[in-house]
């Protein structure tokens, strides 16, 4: 198993450096210039001036050897400073992740406990009154943008009901002053919360439920669920121990490729919510032209992604004895 | 293989029909029913096996299912050991699943793939109550699986570390753990090599003898049948068609339908000329089955008494049951 995964991590490589190629040209391809964006319009300094900060940040040589250069200075775990923030990058990205974290955590956890019971219903009850409504429910928030659906919350639930905040993740106000304790803190970010877990377990949830349905379904049509009925099993036996297990399978594979998804945040999301997650920090920092901050960013996202396929695949060999690992 | 011919009644099928519903479509709220098994009736007796054969789609094995109870019997009655099972529910159902099992036709797919021998087996029995967690539930699946012909080291092996041989044997360990006495056996061995079919057949066999097992063997393979049986049904679009002793069947067989299925034996002798009973067209629908008698659309011996009234299923011979208007003048 160990040699397999450090297989899987060797091939890795390759990728992550296309990957790095890739990123690094798109952002060299993006319109604008760093410098100005740093200095601001209008900032009074001199074209000396700016030649001079030119050379300082390294922007004066050709794509080739900045890509070198960042390379290099990436391969040992810097990923510059950020023109904005005027702080390490990492450092940057490390406190944002967490409040991406924060929200994603919670609407996975929701999502998965009530798709699983709500998917094995619908499953054994097909086009029963319960698969019906949820059928519709599914196709009305997979067809649903998370943004409209965020929109629509703010309207009709949260501007009628005074506690439940707009937007932001803390009360500037109690911030300011400073939390009275760390229970009260909980609750204010809690009650920040509320609505942007909401879109984002709903509209998780809503393909989630047909695939655990589907899954389920798949599997009860098995022979050997037929054979584990006439063993006089009961019915919930059955269900639970014979087809469920079977059907865990691919929901696996999905929490695998959830996971990595956990640090990343939404863009939309975070930006209707004006939440300070990765999303929203990365979405600002391309306004910004803050480069190194993008960069790290994009940097970032594929590792995930390539995480995500990796915990996928290793959860499949452990969970399903027929897949051996050589 | 003449054996226990006069024996007790286990098993007693009367009139059994099962029909499936088929919604035809949104717009049209109208039912229509697969009929699937069309008032079927015979007898099993104790030791006794009886085969039933007939092509694909006639039945054969909704038949099997409904008489184990995995399918609810749309009507008629199961006598078994003088109780009707036909309407058994919750723990009737369950006791009743000690004394009747099924081996079902594919060894692939008919095992869970997650659950290895050791539960595979022994499931059912810790789930009965007979033994308990432990020493003794290991013991005891180790004894059935040997009586199978596989081997104490194979308990915590999983289905897929099998060839389909054996894995028949641990569907077959599977049937026999609740120690039944009748066993309803789904076509299987269609899914094997001929070279182990004759393992497993064989090992049926010993297993009848020692436990004095019956058997309802299903097959469309009428050499497997003819090996095992003692009397053999024949089905055709969820009825049966002729029911007789073996012998019997196969030296004076009265049904054009069986006449022709034998007819289609392949026999291993090139120089042998064989007259050749074919059957024309196709098999009708089971939803829109054929008015009068069902296979009097394929039947070169038909007339119009055929297109009208339903044969009746009769005893032309002793112990040999004949569904035509003409059994025994063609």
């Amino acid at each position: 198993m160990l040699k397999y995964i450090g297989k899987r991590l060797l091939h890795l490589i390759p990728v992550m450096i296309i990957i790095s190629i890739v990123i690094f040209a798109i952002v060299e391809m993006m319109p604008g210039d760093p410098v100005n964006a740093y200095l601001g319009v209008g900032s009074g300094t001199t074209p000396e001036q700016q030649q001079r900060l030119r050379e300082e940040l390294g922007l004066d040589e050709g794509p080739v050897v900045r890509y070198g250069l960042w390379l290099k200075r990436v391969l040992t775990g810097d990923f510059g400073r950020s023109l904005k923030y005027r702080r390490d990058v990492v450092d940057v990205i490390g406190q944002f992740i967490w409040n991406s974290f924060r929200l994603n955590i919670v609407a996975m956890i929701l999502a998965f406990a009530i798709a699983i019971p709500v998917g094995i219903r619908s499953a054994v009850k097909k086009y029963g009154l319960f698969d019906n409504f949820w059928t519709v429910f599914s196709l009305t928030g997979v067809s649903m943008p998370s943004f409209f659906f965020a929109l629509l919350l703010i309207f009709f639930i949260a501007i009628p009901t005074p506690w439940i905040p707009l937007n932001g993740m803390r009360t500037a106000i109690m911030a300011a002053r400073g939390y009275p304790s760390r229970m009260a803190e909980i609750i204010d970010i809690g009650k920040h919360m509320i609505l942007p877990v909401t879109v984002l377990t709903i509209s998780s949830l809503a393909s989630l439920t047909r695939y655990v349905r589907n899954s389920v379904i798949e599997v009860i049509n098995q022979d050997y669920i037929r054979t584990a009925r006439s063993k006089g099993l009961s019915e919930k036996v059955v269900i639970y121990k014979h087809a469920f297990r079977n059907a865990l399978l691919p929901i696996v594979t999905l929490l695998g490729l959830y996971i990595p998804g956990l640090f990343g945040g939404s863009i939309l999301l975070e930006t209707v919510f004006i939440w300070p997650g990765i999303g929203n920090i990365l979405y600002t920092s391309i306004l910004d032209r803050d480069y190194s901050m993008v960069m790290a960013a994009n940097v970032f996202y594929a590792v995930l992604m390539l995480a995500g396929n990796l915990l996928a695949d290793v959860s499949y060999a452990l969970v399903d004895p027929r897949v051996k690992v050589k | 293989m003449e054996k226990n011919m006069k024996n007790e009644i286990i098993l007693e099928v009367d009139k059994i029909k099962k029909y499936f519903e088929v919604k035809k479509s949104f717009l049209d709220s109208g039912k229509s029913f697969v009929k699937a098994v069309d008032d079927v009736s015979f007898k099993l007796h104790k030791g006794e096996t009886l085969g039933l054969v007939g092509e694909s789609g006639c039945g054969k094995s909704t038949l099997g299912r409904t008489i184990v109870r995995l399918y609810q019997p749309t009507d008629g009655s199961i006598i078994y050991k003088g109780e009707d099972i036909a309407k058994f529910k919750g723990q009737k159902l369950k006791n009743l699943r000690k004394d009747m099992q099924i081996i079902f036709q594919d060894p692939y797919s008919s095992l869970n793939p997650r659950m290895n021998v050791s539960t595979i087996v022994g499931e059912a029995m810790l789930a009965h109550g007979i033994v308990k967690k432990g020493k003794e539930f290991q013991e005891k699946v180790v004894e059935v699986i040997e009586r199978c012909g596989l081997s104490d080291y194979h308990i915590y092996r999983y289905p897929h570390q099998f060839s389909g041989g054996q894995r028949q044997r641990i569907g077959i360990a599977r049937a026999l753990a609740l120690n039944p006495d009748f066993i309803v056996a789904d076509e299987p061995v269609s899914a094997l090599d001929v070279s182990i079919q004759s393992q497993i057949l064989n090992l049926m066999m010993d297993l009848q003898e020692e436990m004095g097992l019956s058997y309802l063997f299903i097959s469309h393979d009428l050499s497997v049948v003819k090996h095992i049986s003692d009397r053999i049904g024949v089905m055709y679009l969820g009825s049966i068609v002729e029911l007789a002793n073996k012998k019997e069947l196969y030296d004076d067989p009265l049904h054009p339908y069986t006449r022709a299925l034998l007819s289609a034996i392949p026999v291993a002798d090139p120089t042998k000329k064989k007259e050749m009973h074919a059957i024309i067209g196709e098999i009708p629908s089971n939803v829109n089955t054929p008015p009068g008698c069902k296979f009097h659309t394929r039947c070169v011996y038909a007339k119009d008494i055929c297109k009208e009234v339903v044969p009746e299923y009769r005893e032309v011979k002793p112990d040999h049951f004949v569904t035509c208007h003409f059994a025994g003048e063609i």
